[in-house]
């Protein structure tokens, strides 16, 4: 199960939102071993693209030494897909390759902007789902917000 | 010409849970050969078709060996060389 804070989870759906149509990404850090997510870092998608994310490798490098230094781990990892369900696709299910970390998907295909005619709203609620993803294997997991 | 090499979590399998190794070589690929002598299998992930992978990240000394001349990228004693599998995915 993920347990994440209510802020940390509202700064993912807005980031998402924010980054909305194309994908956003992020972590959030939390010390080494205890399952936490407290410090929310939001990232660069270096592909900016609606389909596809890629965290910028010099962002990517300063945030992991950072994570080092503070004994932390990326306890989630969070992305969005803006056209399609928030479960993880075949690109993200090879390329996942932190199995100790939450994936968090969030997608914003029906609340990511203000679309009257298409009867969408800031208000909807975000699906906002969370996975396990190791060697290949993709669980689902329930996610409590405190 | 001894660097350090950082491996990420997920290929500590190879280094027996070891968050670094010793290397050794005048150039990346110099390098990974050394590691691989070491730690077989390792540079298959990080390699392919004479090539670093797409989304694998290695740095010397924090410059993105991709801006450095990749696998040819020059290494000197004391380097260090940290490996980050990249975070991505799509839809």
């Amino acid at each position: 199960m993920l347990k994440i804070g209510r802020v940390i989870y509202d700064q993912i759906v807005a980031h998402a939102r924010r980054d909305h149509p194309d994908e956003a990404c992020g972590i959030v850090a939390g010390p080494e071993e205890s399952d936490d997510p407290r410090r929310f870092v939001p990232m660069v998608n270096a592909a900016r693209s609606p389909t596809f994310f890629q965290f910028d490798p010099t962002e990517q490098l300063r945030v992991w030494r950072e994570l080092d230094d503070n004994d932390e781990v990326p306890v989630v990892i969070y992305h969005s897909h803006t056209a399609t369900e928030a479960y993880p696709s075949r690109t993200d299910i090879s390329l996942a390759a932190e199995p100790g970390a939450h994936y968090v998907l969030v997608s914003t295909r029906e609340s990511g902007h203000v679309d009257g005619a298409a009867g969408r709203s800031e208000e909807a609620p975000p699906e906002f789902r969370s996975f396990r993803i190791v060697e290949g294997v993709v669980t689902e997991e329930e996610v409590e917000v405190i | 010409m001894a660097v350090e090499v950082r491996i990420p979590t997920i290929l500590r399998t190879y280094t027996a849970g070891a968050k670094a190794v010793d290397g050794d070589g005048q150039t990346l690929a110099e390098v990974i050969e050394s590691v691989e002598n070491g730690h077989p299998g390792i540079k298959d992930r990080l390699v392919e078709d004479g090539d670093l992978r797409r989304f694998i990240n290695i740095y010397v000394n924090d410059e993105d060996v991709r801006f450095v001349g990749g696998l040819t990228a020059p290494v000197s004693d004391g380097d260090t060389i940290v490996i980050l599998p990249a975070v991505a995915g799509g839809q």
